[in-house]
Formats: structure tokens, C-alpha cells, sequence
């Protein structure tokens, strides 16, 4: 990512001093207990990454932290604030990448993106935050093309584009390196680098061994063996 | 809000005219129905003026369930319902907004053929505005169950047979209202007692099926 | 509000009465079989078929009265996310689409022989199929899905909606003149019938309430037996 691309992007986002955390979570699927007695606690400026084997429940506690789901005990809190009792300012606050990409088909790259942009509720500078985000995982010389003829790292690249194309503070990401090659993958650790510099907080689920040295490490398997 | 429940309107007229066959199919569908009655029934003008209320407003009706599976299943299944969800809009706006632009798409073009089929079927000309007038009042009612119906079935096995089991039993008031208001004006009665009533149901199908709609969602969601 | 969220207090509570209703129910059934057969006087107009009505009023009684409680306890599955509510109403639907068949099919063999026909569309004999049609949906939606307690939320949010069908019921044949007669035994100025007829008709209106909560309680163990035999198969394939 080069840093004319990151210009839109503001300096500093609102809460320099915010802190994530959940105490105690259970999570309950399909009548199953995926885990329990799960703490996290996670600050501005700071990674957590999620690492464990399949089925661990790691999809899961993102859903909970994006409050898409309940937690069958425990609380999630923002600042010291359950995020269920103001569940509209939680969800303004972060973006979340899941396993599906939210991809039209019939829709070319850029009004695929814009609508994402304008659900939001994104500024006046929209169409230049978007260009941005489009350059940033070099999709700009696609943005008039139907997204039914991307291949599955460009679909990929393009669900990642949304978190540059509208501002929020907390990053939920499962698997972004999936089906992303080693360029893709460089520009979605500059674009993370650049989010935890402004203050952002990002909780990212990926495979034990390619995580960055200095972020917090949440291992699925040990909190199941803790108990 | 306003400005994001405008964006999922936007979004969804424009991905219909896109993919403009699926609205298309509805149309196609209508009138395929409504040409075979003359068939089952022979084609004597006072039989088929006699049942043409009644034929229109069943064949509307099962065009308008065909399209209703695909309302909220394409944006379940790629994610977008997720996303939706985390944005400004509740989800009883999402829904709304959803339902409001299926209307749009499907029910509009129904509405827009109804005249002429009504001309195949030997309807009265006295009848025409009435009809036209009572699927208008009528149509929103049967896209806001159905979407509640839709939001239901969300990831359910055998979805569409399932769908068509929820909300035809609940599509019986408007049917009766809006048959009986095109009767009435085919016989030289007033039509309004009748639609008066669809805009009642009309008016409380727009209070509670979104709400209904949107608590469905959520349980998909979860 | 224990009893709510405590399925081994549930458990040990319904073990205990389920026998006492069943043999209560029993009683009363034979009692309001007596009543209604033998002690009460045949009808000046309708002779014996006067009957029939000593099954169908309670029939059709149950069929909302069990829709209210289906209704209620999804209500409270919804609002509480109390797992005992919620199959509480999945132990009733079953039993209320009975009710609804009996007093459908009742009505039908009354209406032969008075009306001269099994059926008439009046609003009465429509809202009531229509709630048969709901009771069929709520239980085809709440086995539709993978995941159980998915299926019963979904089901409980459609028993909700169409609970806007009762009052239709209860009212259509206030306001919409129809060939189903009024009511007559619920009524803001007093029963309108003789007390020979209306003693067999609240007898075996209460025998079937009390079979409704017997039939209840043992659904409910069975269910939440059910719930421990998935909860164990899904230990031992998930470890």
C-alpha cells in the first residue's frame, strides 16, 4: 500500500483510549456448547488474534463481538458498556469480514463497494475513500466490471476493500488471508499496520503459525482445555 | 436511516432490472394461469366473466409466492443479511425496504397486465378500475406477509413448499376483499365497502409485518 | 418464574401430577359422557343431534384456548429465552390442531343433518380453518430446520402472527351475519341455554382442559428427555 492511498483515511479515529473486552463467555450452537468461561480484553492500537482448530468457535466469538449473536452467558462490554445496550452505536463502530464476501454478482466492482459505502452512511469524500480503498488492493482497473467475473482472491480483495471504504474502529476479520496472494496479503498488513497506528482495533482469526509477533494471542484450544 | 433504507431500495430495483428475468417470470407466470382457465373451464364469455375476479386474483396471488422465496435467501446466503444487519437500518426497516422494492418489481408488472388478461377473461369494462384499484390496495398487503412468511423460512429445509404453507392460509382476507370488491362493481354495486377493507388490512399488515419480519430475521441471524 | 427456567424442577414436578390429571380427566370424561348422552333432555328442534354440540363448543373452545397458550409460551420463549417455554409450545401445537380437527369435523357431521350440507365459506367455518392451517405450519416449520431451538424460535414468531386470527374467530360471528349460530354460553348477559345442556357442555369442557394439561406435561417430559438424548449424541460426535 503506498501512503498517497492511505491520505483519505483520518489521522486519528474517535476513541484513542477505547478497550474491548468480554468476561466469561459461553456460546451455545445447534444445542452444543462451542466453548465457555471465555475472557478477552483487547485496547486501541492493539491485534488479537484467534487461533485454534476447526470448529473451536472462533467464527462464533467474532459473531458475538459483532453482536450479530448472543452469548449464552457472559458479557461483551466497550469502554465498560455492554455493547447489547446500545447495539447501533456497537455496530457503527466496526466492520466485520466473515467467511462470505456480500458480493453481487450483477453489480460491477465499484457499485458493489459504494453500496456498502452509502449504507453506512459515508461522507462527502465517498467516491475518494472509495477509489482509495479499490487502489489499496489494486482493484482500481476493475471497478467498472460485473463482479461475476472475478476470481475468488480479486472477490476476496473486494469484501476487504469495505474496510477502507468506511471508517470504524474495530476490525473483525475471519481468515482475511484466505485465497489472498503474497502482494494482497502485504497490503492487508499495511492496511491493518495503518489502522492500529490511528487508534484501531482489530480481532483477527488466522492459522497458528502467520500471526505478527506482537499482537495478543487468544489460543481456542488451551481456553477448551482450561476448562 | 432514511438515506440507508434508500440505498437497499436502490440496490435491489437496480440488481432486478439486472437479473430482469426473475420479476419477468412473474409476469409470464400470471398470464400462462390465466390462459389456462378459458381451457378448463370452456370459453362461453358469461362462464368466464362470471369466475374472471376470482381467477386474476389467485393467479396474482401464486405469481407473487413464486418470486417471494428469493426475497431475503440470496442476501442470507452470501452474507450481505449479516452486513445489513450491522449497519444504521433496524431490521424491521431492512425488512420494509426489502419488501418494498420486491412490490416494486414484481407486483407492479402484475398489476400492469391485470387490464388485459381481465380482457381475455370477458370481464366487464365496469369492472376494470376496481380491479386495477383493489390490487393496488391489495398486492402491498400480500408482499408483507409473504415477507414475513420468507424471513420464516430463511434456511429451513424444503423452503419454498414450506413458504406456500405459511402464508396462503393468511392470504385468504385479502383474496376474499378483493374479489368481492370487483364483483360488486361487476354487478353494479359499490365497490368501496370492499375496499375499504383492503386498506385496513392493507394499513395493519404495515404496522406488524415488518416488526414480525424483522424478529424472524433476527432469529435467522443468530 | 422458576419453573420457567429449570427443566429438572419441571421434571420432577410433572412426574408427580401427570397421574392424579390423567385419572381426574378420566373421571370427568366419563362423568361428562353421562351428562351428555343420557341425563340431558334431546333439543325441541335439533332432536339428538343436539349432542354432537357437547363435544364440538369444547372442542372449539380448546382449539383457541390452546392457540392463546401456544401463543403465550412463545411469547415467553422469545422475550425470556426460556427453553422450557418454548417446548411448551411445540408440546401444545400438536394437541391444539387436534382440537381444531374435532371441532371441524363435528361441526361438519352437525351441519348435515341441520344445515343440509357439510360446509358453508361463512367467516366462522373460514377463521377456523385457517387456524388449522396456522397449527399445521407451526409444527411443519418447527421440524424444518437443523438446529432444533432454531425451528421453535421461528415457529414462535409465526404463532405470534397469527394469533391476530383468534379474536376473527372469536368475533365473526358478531360481525359478519352468518348461518354459524352466535355464541351462547359466553355472553355479557348470561348463559342463554337451559342448565340441563349447559351442565354436560362445562363438564366436558373441563375434562378437556384437564386433558390438555395431562397430555401437556407428559409432552413436555418426553420433549426434554428428547433434548438430553441429542444433548449426549452431540457430546459423543463432537467430543
Amino acid at each position: 500500500m503506498t501512503a498517497s492511498s492511505l491520505a483519505a483515511l483520518p489521522d486519528q479515529l474517535p476513541d484513542a483510549r477505547a478497550v474491548f473486552a468480554g468476561r466469561g463467555l459461553a456460546c451455545e450452537r445447534g444445542g452444543r456448547r462451542v466453548f465457555h468461561g471465555l475472557s478477552f480484553m483487547v485496547c486501541a492500537g492493539e491485534a488479537l488474534v484467534l487461533v485454534g482448530r476447526n470448529g473451536s468457535g472462533k467464527s462464533s466469538l467474532l459473531r458475538l463481538m459483532a453482536g450479530l449473536s448472543r452469548p449464552a452467558q457472559g458479557s461483551l462490554t466497550w469502554n465498560a458498556g455492554d455493547i447489547a445496550d446500545d447495539s447501533e452505536a456497537h455496530h457503527g463502530r466496526l466492520h466485520l469480514i466473515g467467511h462470505q464476501d456480500a458480493i453481487k454478482p450483477a453489480l460491477t466492482v465499484k457499485e458493489n463497494l459504494g453500496f456498502w459505502a452509502r449504507y453506512r452512511g459515508a461522507g462527502p469524500c465517498a467516491s475518494a475513500r472509495i477509489a482509495d480503498a479499490l487502489r489499496a488492493f489494486a482493484l482500481e482497473r476493475l471497478a467498472e466490471l460485473p463482479a461475476r467475473y472475478l476470481s475468488q482472491g480479486q472477490r476476496r480483495r473486494l469484501s476487504l476493500c469495505r474496510l477502507l471504504a468506511s471508517p470504524a474502529q474495530l476490525w473483525l476479520l475471519d481468515e482475511p488471508r484466505a485465497g489472498l496472494d503474497r502482494a494482497a496479503s502485504a497490503s492487508l498488513d499495511a492496511a491493518l499496520a495503518h489502522h492500529r497506528a490511528a487508534g484501531g482495533i482489530a480481532v483477527v482469526v488466522l492459522h497458528a503459525e502467520d500471526h505478527p509477533p506482537e499482537a495478543r494471542v487468544l489460543d481456542f484450544d488451551a481456553v477448551k482445555a482450561g476448562g | 436511516m432514511l438515506a440507508a433504507i434508500g440505498a437497499i431500495i436502490g440496490r435491489d430495483l437496480r440488481l432486478a432490472l439486472r437479473q430482469g428475468l426473475d420479476s419477468l417470470l412473474a409476469v409470464v407466470f400470471f398470464v400462462l394461469a390465466c390462459v389456462l382457465f378459458p381451457f378448463g373451464v370452456g370459453p362461453a364469455p358469461e362462464t368466464l366473466a362470471r369466475i374472471a375476479a376470482g381467477v386474476l386474483w389467485v393467479a396474482a396471488l401464486l405469481a407473487a409466492l413464486l418470486s417471494l422465496e428469493r426475497l431475503f435467501q440470496a442476501d442470507y446466503e452470501d452474507g450481505s443479511l449479516d452486513l445489513l444487519a450491522l449497519g444504521p437500518a433496524p431490521l424491521p426497516a431492512i425488512a420494509a425496504a426489502k419488501i418494498a422494492a420486491h412490490w416494486l418489481t414484481t407486483a407492479v408488472p402484475l398489476i400492469a397486465a391485470a387490464p388485459v388478461l381481465a380482457l381475455i377473461l370477458n370481464l366487464p369494462p365496469a369492472a376494470f378500475s376496481s380491479l386495477v384499484l383493489a390490487l393496488v390496495l391489495g398486492t402491498p398487503t400480500l408482499s408483507l406477509i409473504g415477507g414475513v412468511g420468507a424471513a420464516l423460512v430463511l434456511g429451513a429445509r424444503r423452503g419454498g413448499v414450506l413458504l406456500a404453507l405459511l402464508v396462503l392460509p393468511l392470504y385468504i382476507p385479502v383474496l376474499i376483499f378483493g374479489v368481492a370488491a370487483v364483483g360488486a362493481s361487476q354487478i353494479g354495486l359499490a365497490a368501496q365497502p370492499h375496499l375499504f377493507m383492503l386498506t385496513a388490512l392493507l394499513l395493519v399488515a404495515l404496522v406488524l409485518a415488518p416488526w414480525a419480519a424483522g424478529a424472524a430475521l433476527r432469529q435467522a441471524l443468530d | 418464574m422458576r419453573a420457567l427456567v429449570n427443566p429438572t424442577f419441571v421434571m420432577r414436578w410433572s412426574t408427580r401430577a401427570a397421574p392424579w390429571l390423567g385419572g381426574l380427566t378420566l373421571l370427568l370424561v366419563a362423568a361428562g359422557l353421562y351428562l351428555a348422552l343420557i341425563a340431558s333432555p334431546p333439543d325441541y328442534q335439533q332432536g339428538d343431534s343436539v349432542r354432537i354440540m357437547y363435544v364440538h363448543v369444547p372442542a372449539a373452545w380448546m382449539a383457541l384456548f390452546c392457540y392463546t397458550c401456544m401463543a403465550a409460551a412463545s411469547a415467553a420463549g422469545l422475550v425470556w429465552r426460556s427453553p422450557i417455554a418454548d417446548l411448551a409450545a411445540q408440546a401444545t401445537a400438536p394437541v391444539g390442531a387436534a382440537f381444531t380437527f374435532i371441532a371441524l369435523v363435528t361441526g361438519s357431521l352437525w351441519g348435515k343433518p341441520m344445515w343440509g350440507t357439510w360446509w358453508v365459506w361463512d367467516a366462522r367455518l373460514t377463521s377456523v380453518l385457517i387456524l388449522q392451517f396456522l397449527y399445521f405450519g407451526f409444527i411443519a416449520l418447527s421440524h424444518a430446520f437443523d438446529d432444533p431451538a432454531r425451528g421453535q424460535r421461528a415457529a414462535a414468531v409465526l404463532a405470534l402472527v397469527g394469533f391476530v386470527n383468534v379474536p376473527i374467530i372469536k368475533f365473526s360471528v358478531d360481525w359478519w351475519s352468518t348461518l354459524h349460530q352466535p355464541a351462547s354460553v359466553v355472553r355479557l348477559d348470561g348463559p342463554s341455554i337451559h342448565p340441563s345442556m349447559l351442565a354436560p357442555l362445562l363438564v366436558m369442557a373441563i375434562a378437556f382442559t384437564c386433558y390438555y394439561v395431562w397430555l401437556l406435561l407428559v409432552r413436555l417430559q418426553s420433549e426434554i428427555l428428547n433434548g438430553k438424548i441429542r444433548a449426549l449424541r452431540l457430546r459423543q460426535a463432537h467430543g
